[in-house]
């Protein structure tokens, strides 16, 4: 969830659901984090989302959708706010959002990297470009780096066959990958931080 | 204004090639030189392997330009605008000069794609959409499934079932509530015929359905699309309101007593809801688990009511069925089926893209004429089909005619049309444990043999590539691959060992080599495989730099060493060696 220090100001993503008191990285000082269901910011963006879905079985995953654009991923409070809203035990919201691999359950990294392992860029050499990037990264497939800079993930197809072997970066896709090209990508996503 | 016309390749593909900054260039030259020209964002033209593409129209016929880059635009904007000469450099075919890539094509499908605003339901109506649909509000229900029947139209999912008898079974339900679907869960990997469909010419897709929830009797559409495909959402979002604007969609379809609307439903990533029940589960929002059949959805579907589902290509054939009769789009593919197929072309092909030919075409004819043969040289090994449902075929089979029977007594399938070209270079049982690889990870879980076996199949195969193995491991492998074809519930797992079991069937050699030499004569399975330095390398030093694993070692201008036990064969140092001094054995 969100979180807004009252002392400076800094906000940032707090990713232990579990805590109910943590320590602000910016200016230490102590948030109580009375929030879990009462947070308020929390508790408007999900009304904002349950005014466009009805409260029945087919809303749910749209709402789920909804909620991983909002937040960037599902924290557990979200889950349970929403199990709330349609009276279905939490056991069955997490059932239903395990099943599909576009739910995470996890913060993201700031730009997400897709490599895309279909048939062609299979044998294009797709398993190339993912480890240099694993390599250029210091981390593996499905990891996030320590920056919190990018998040690593590999995709069943992404539809450029023509193209391959092709990754997307957030929204990006790009195509006739090297290994050379593939780190220059990288670098100017990096170079656009800084 | 000026008569002639730009047209800007604007699908997932062309953007990911630099559509978007071409068309940046575009505006920017055009708004320099003064023209006053129309400039449109146009779906697939097809020829991906060209992209970014844009196309030139004026009274004489359309110039396209492909393999663009944002310096070349202003030099072509010059040339073929200003001084009216073609830029030579970059033209890919002319109203003079006929382009061999399109020569063998019909196109039904992707009529209007690349042809025409997919965002703008204008186009769409000057090229006669929507005419078909005030065709069928005129006849009755029957008249139009009878039509479907005529035409031999059938499912371009896969199955390849008679799309009239299917619209007949959801006719025939007696219910008060029906539904329909338009399956876009386009999973498998190496397809992407439906994305370019989708993104290219929208309006066909709905107006596809909505002759369909006519002749059925439904009166409420979902399209499941999947996530990954995010132009292709957009523009059917759009698509939908404008036909609602116009009355195509909605209470009281132009006038008529007929009601009927369409929404959106976003897949989350499962590639098991490409099967119909487990697409449905999904919609309700469920787990999408098959569940057996019967009873089939045509009696009991969506939410428990009467329910016809079709994938994308089919719906987008229904238009043109209705505007030119049953009887024209029969004479275009065989006997047992009519019309063309779509392909989408990709591997180690010299063009790949979006294909589309009349059912019936052989396999040569895709690849050598249309697709222009292997890329850089190298030899034809096999040809997939199908994706992870389908099987590998070999140059003995590339005078087979392209369809559902011949292609299943191959051991192939039509499936939704992906065709991925191999060369001498890929490995078969590297090829089949990619499959495999694919499959077991999708398995939903529900049926044991299907989420057991697969999994023990992959070990098995793992374990051939590697080297272990033995002749009589071949048939216990065949033995579980029977068995999970037997015993699973849906199209995954009854098809899950096809890969498998084709290349077992025409590359046996290859298993054997790898099994009884210890070798991968491919050189792909890692385990078999050794890196070495000859003694013309120049001592650059580039391999040693690039090698993640630190296993190359030398002193400047000498010649270096790799260090095997350290080496992890990813074949980095052989990618940038200036001299090709790596070798590999």
């Amino acid at each position: 969830m969100n979180i807004k220090c009252e002392n400076c100001g800094h906000e940032w993503i707090y990713r232990n659901d579990l805590q109910d008191e943590v320590v602000c990285p910016e200016c230490q000082n102590e948030i109580k984090v009375s929030a879990k269901a009462g947070d308020a910011s929390l508790e408007r963006d999900m009304d904002e989302i349950f005014q466009e879905h009805s409260a029945e079985s087919s809303s749910l995953i749209p709402i789920l959708q909804a909620a991983q654009k909002k937040f960037g991923y599902l924290p557990r409070d979200v889950i349970e706010k929403i199990a709330e809203y349609l009276e279905f035990p939490v056991s069955k919201v997490y059932g239903v959002a395990t099943f599909y691999a576009q739910f995470r359950f996890e913060p993201l990294g700031e730009h997400m990297i897709r490599i895309c392992h279909g048939t062609a860029c299979h044998v294009k050499g797709a398993e190339k470009i993912a480890e240099a990037v694993e390599n250029k990264l210091g981390i593996q497939t499905g990891e996030t780096t320590e920056d919190g800079q990018f998040t690593l993930e590999r995709v069943a197809c992404l539809g450029c066959c023509s193209l391959a072997p092709v990754m997307m970066v957030d929204d990006t896709a790009h195509g006739n990958l090297t290994r050379e090209k593939t780190k220059e990508i990288i670098d100017r996503y990096r170079g656009e931080e800084t | 204004m000026s008569n002639k016309n730009i047209r800007v390749g604007y699908a997932s593909c062309g953007i990911a090639a630099g559509a978007e900054d071409v068309y940046q260039a575009l505006v920017k030259s055009l708004k320099k030189h003064g023209l006053d020209i129309k400039l449109e964002k146009v779906g697939c033209i097809g020829m991906c392997h060209n992209e970014p593409i844009i196309e030139i129209e004026d009274e004489e016929g359309s110039y396209t330009y492909g393999n663009l880059e944002v310096e070349s635009v202003d030099e072509l904007v010059e040339k073929h605008l200003i001084e009216e000469v073609p830029y030579e450099e970059k033209l890919i075919t002319s109203p003079f000069e006929e382009y061999d890539y399109f020569s063998k094509q019909r196109k039904v499908v992707l009529r209007n794609s690349g042809v025409i605003d997919p965002e703008s339901i204008e186009e769409y109506m000057e090229k006669d959409g929507y005419e078909a649909l005030e065709k069928a509000l005129d006849m009755k229900p029957q008249e139009i499934i009878d039509t479907i029947k005529e035409s031999n139209l059938r499912g371009r999912g896969g199955a390849g079932f008679p799309t009239g008898v299917k619209w007949q079974f959801a006719k025939d339900a007696k219910s008060e509530q029906k539904y329909l679907i338009c399956n876009a869960d386009e999973g498998d990997p190496g397809a992407f015929m439906d994305r370019s469909v989708l993104e290219g010419d929208p309006h066909a897709v709905l107006e596809g359905m909505v002759i369909g929830a006519y002749a059925t009797g439904a009166g409420k559409g979902y399209i499941y699309c999947r996530a990954e495909y995010p132009v292709a959402v957009k523009r059917l979002g759009i698509a939908i309101e404008k036909a609602r604007e116009r009355g195509f969609l909605g209470e009281n379809i132009l006038d008529s007593d007929f009601s009927f609307d369409i929404h959106i439903k976003e897949g989350a990533g499962a590639f098991v809801c490409g099967e119909e029940t487990a697409l449905m589960h999904s919609i309700e929002g469920k787990r999408g688990m098959p569940r057996p059949r019967p009873p089939f959805p045509a009696q009991k579907g969506l939410f428990g009511k009467p329910t016809n589902i079709n994938n994308v290509e089919t719906w987008a054939n229904v238009p043109w069925i209705l505007r030119n009769g049953a009887e024209e789009f029969s004479a275009i593919g065989t006997e047992e089926s009519g019309g063309t197929k779509v392909f989408a072309l990709a591997g180690k092909i010299e063009r790949g893209g979006l294909v589309e030919v009349p059912i019936g075409t052989t396999l040569r004819e895709v690849i050598f004429d249309i697709g222009g043969g292997i890329a850089d040289e190298k030899d034809f090994k096999a040809v997939q089909l199908g994706g992870p449902s389908g099987g590998c075929l070999t140059s003995d089979h590339l005078d087979l005619p392209v369809d559902y029977e011949t292609l299943t007594e191959a051991g192939a399938i039509m499936g939704s049309g992906g065709m991925v070209v191999m060369d001498e270079d890929d490995c078969m049982v590297n090829v089949a444990h990619y499959f495999l690889d694919f499959t077991q990870e999708e398995s939903c879980g529900k049926c044991t043999f299907c989420r057991v076996g697969t999994k023990r199949l992959l070990e098995m195969l793992e374990d051939f590539s590697k080297g272990k193995g033995s002749d009589e491991d071949i048939e216990k492998l065949k033995v579980m691959a029977d068995k999970i074809k037997k015993y699973s519930l849906c199209g995954l797992g009854q098809t899950a060992p096809n890969p498998v079991l084709t290349t077992l069937r025409y590359f046996e050699d290859e298993y054997k080599a790898h099994l009884e030499e210890g070798t991968c004569p491919a050189q792909v399975c890692r385990k078999l495989i050794t890196y070495t330095i000859s003694e013309d390398c120049i001592g650059c030093g580039t391999c040693a730099e690039e090698c993640p694993a630190k296993s190359i070692s030398g002193e400047s201008q000498e010649v270096h060493v790799i260090d095997q036990s350290l080496c992890i064969k990813c074949g980095a140092c052989q990618e940038v060696c200036p001299i090709d001094a790596v070798e590999v054995e």
